[in-house]
């Protein structure tokens, strides 16, 4: 089974990033540099959702806990998902 | 909120309501009727020549901390280094150029130097999607585009289908990828800077700004402002935002709208202030430590941010040094009581609403320094603007307070848009019986403050920003499974609405997770990040009249737990 960060690195660079020539990492602030708004945070949050088939309520999916790739995969660890 | 006149430029609201009038801005910046007026001249040029040249302009960070600093000189040598290339490359006054750019210096620095060669600057948010900008650089027949690296891929794909678009600069090429024939280089740190520049004799009536803004039918439209609009920012900025000498103004708009241009360049740098831009994502600690590190003394926001910032509580606040601040103020949709008086509990300041639309070009109703605020009013109406509303049918003004009508103005103050683009028969549409129709709903109680209601049409106000139905209704036909669909907006707790589109699919889909995810990811790449439906709510067929439309009004009262009213020409009721 692929690692849950390289499925969220990958579907972030996939949907999000408009730049060919950035790189990002896991650690790549999403959200403060610009690559996800508030707005597509919204898109990002239902593909979480329905990859994993998991429900994030709306008080954990803050800014601060989209912000990287890391963080992401921290908050599906509290979900269950690793 | 008791009114608090101390020191502020306004003084008493009622004593400048007397005294006011527009010669006073015109006299202040030494325009005479007639003669020339050119904003970007304003900004940068009349600063140096009154002794300001080495004062700081511009304060700038990039989102991994990268901050860069220019003074009025270096604005006005690199408007003019912009002006002379674009007229250079054979750019004439009077054509549109697009600036298409996240809040990087180029994009202020190109705003004004289109400007000052005579040019209309048409500045678009840099997070549209390919339609978007497809729609709008078509419409204004716009002939350049000024752009980086990241966003050349949608330039890129659209630019076969734009006969007009010659060129497309990239203003942050460094060579690492070869460009395509058709784009040009452009770099401001290696052109020869260019210190003399005539700029070009516009006058009041001169073009030089293209909106494009949303309404619930048809093609976003084009408000066409003139360089005269200078006059209403200018003291706009003065008695509203309260500037000073001293300040460090933060405008968190981005140029791509309208407060981004009036209020994030024209209006502070015709008044010589240092302004500061944050060119990162929103993030409640890194606004905090922005202001901290700048000093901001006055922030100039808008209610979702605030709203958000309220979320994230006071522990934030507590970690930084925010007694810089000395004014605040916000714009884009009402600003709800509960906002007004948290913020006063948590910076020790209040937020002043101020209200007005990309047609005005400049505040028209507001809360002053100088006057006492009641919380979730949009303000009095600015001195030498006369607003009232008007009946709903006959748009008569209404006498008795607390009745809702539509805001109306009285046309001829000076950033007044003066067209759409290509659309005379709308612009003309929204004067009815002497008034500019601003298309929203408000009661004006027993003191003469105005309180917002809402629209009095289908757009969407989602974040402060207006999206029209229509356009994402025309997207939504385009993906492959949707059949027919109907796009409201539905209250939200920090943008005020959201995009909800109800959908029903073509034979052959199912609804799922899955469909839904793909459906928001067309739209948002299609149009933008605001556009993209927030929620989606699958139907087997949506609510028609007899004669076939959509009945998207009922869909809407549905969403906000109002009366659904008539449904007599409902189909199968």
């Amino acid at each position: 089974m692929a690692d849950v960060r390289d499925v969220v690195l990958e579907y972030v660079i996939d949907e999000y990033l408009e730049d060919e020539d950035q790189e990002i990492s896991y650690d790549t602030p999403l959200i403060s540099g610009g690559i996800v708004d508030s707005f597509s945070m919204v898109s990002l949050k239902v593909f979480l959702e329905t990859n994993y088939k998991i429900q994030i309520p709306d008080a954990k999916a803050t800014p601060e806990a989209f912000d990287s790739v890391n963080k992401i995969v921290a908050l599906l660890k509290e979900f269950g998902v690793e | 909120m008791e009114e608090d006149q101390g020191m502020s430029n306004m003084g008493s609201y009622e004593e400048k309501i007397e005294q006011f009038s527009w010669e006073q801005a015109e006299q202040e910046l030494g325009y005479q009727k007639d003669a020339m007026i050119n904003i970007g001249y304003y900004c940068s040029d009349r600063i140096c020549e009154t002794g300001r040249a080495a004062k700081l302009a511009l304060i700038w960070e990039g989102y991994s901390g990268e901050i860069k600093q220019y003074t009025f000189n270096d604005l006005r040598i690199h408007t003019n280094t912009i002006a002379r290339f674009l007229q250079n490359l054979g750019i004439q006054a009077g054509d549109r150029i697009c600036l298409f750019m996240d809040k990087i210096p180029e994009l202020y620095f190109g705003f004004l130097g289109i400007l000052k060669m005579g040019g209309i600057a048409q500045p678009l948010f840099s997070a549209f999607g390919g339609e978007s900008l497809l729609t709008r650089l078509e419409d204004a027949q716009t002939i350049a585009i000024m752009t980086q690296k990241k966003h050349l891929g949608k330039v890129r794909k659209i630019l076969p289908d734009i006969a007009f678009l010659k060129y497309v600069i990239v203003v942050d090429d460094d060579g690492s990828k070869p460009l395509q024939e058709s784009e040009i280089s452009f770099n401001l740190e290696k052109e020869n800077p260019v210190e003399n520049f005539e700029t070009f004799p516009t006058t009041a009536e001169t073009p030089s700004v293209l909106h494009y803004t949303s309404g619930t039918t048809g093609k976003p439209k084009g408000a066409q402002h003139v360089h005269y609009s200078l006059i209403a920012q200018y003291i706009t900025s003065k008695f509203v935002l309260d500037l000073n000498n001293d300040d460090i103004y933060w405008c968190t708009a981005d140029p791509g709208w309208v407060t981004g241009t009036s209020y994030g360049i024209i209006g502070p740098w015709a008044n010589g202030i240092t302004q500061c831009v944050l060119d990162a994502g929103f993030k409640a600690e890194t606004w905090y430590k922005f202001i901290q590190d700048h000093k901001v003394t006055v922030w100039y926001s808008a209610p979702t941010a605030i709203r958000s910032l309220m979320k994230e509580g006071l522990e934030p606040i507590q970690k930084y040094n925010l007694t810089s601040l000395r004014h605040l103020c916000s714009v884009g949709e009402p600003l709800n009581a509960e906002a007004v008086i948290w913020s006063e509990a948590a910076y020790g300041l209040p937020f002043y609403d101020t209200f007005w639309q990309t047609e005005t070009g400049s505040m028209m109703i507001c809360n002053y320094p100088g006057m006492k605020i009641k919380p979730g009013s949009m303000g009095k109406p600015f001195p030498g603007i006369t607003a009232t509303v008007v009946d709903l049918k006959s748009h008569e003004p209404l006498q008795k307070p607390g009745v809702v009508g539509l805001i109306a103005i009285k046309p001829g103050w000076p950033s007044m848009f003066r067209n759409y683009w290509n659309n005379e028969a709308t612009y003309k549409s929204k004067f009815i019986k002497g008034w500019y129709i601003c298309g929203d709903r408000a009661s004006i109680d027993e003191d003469g403050y105005f309180w917002f209601v809402g629209r009095d049409d289908d757009v969407i106000n989602t974040g402060g920003h207006l999206v029209g139905p229509f356009e994402i209704e025309s997207a939504l036909l385009e993906h492959e499974a949707v059949a027919e669909s109907a796009v409201v907006g539905k209250p939200d707790p920090v943008n005020m609405e959201v995009v909800k589109a109800f959908i029903a699919l073509k034979p052959g889909f199912e609804a799922s997770d899955m469909i839904k995810l793909q459906i928001m990811n067309f739209i948002r790449k299609r149009l933008s990040p605001l556009a993209m439906p927030q929620e989606i709510e699958f139907l087997d067929a949506l609510p028609k009249t007899r004669s076939g439309k959509i009945m998207r009004r009922l869909l809407r009262a549905k969403e906000w737990g109002e009366e659904i009213g008539d449904t007599s020409t409902l189909e199968n009721d």
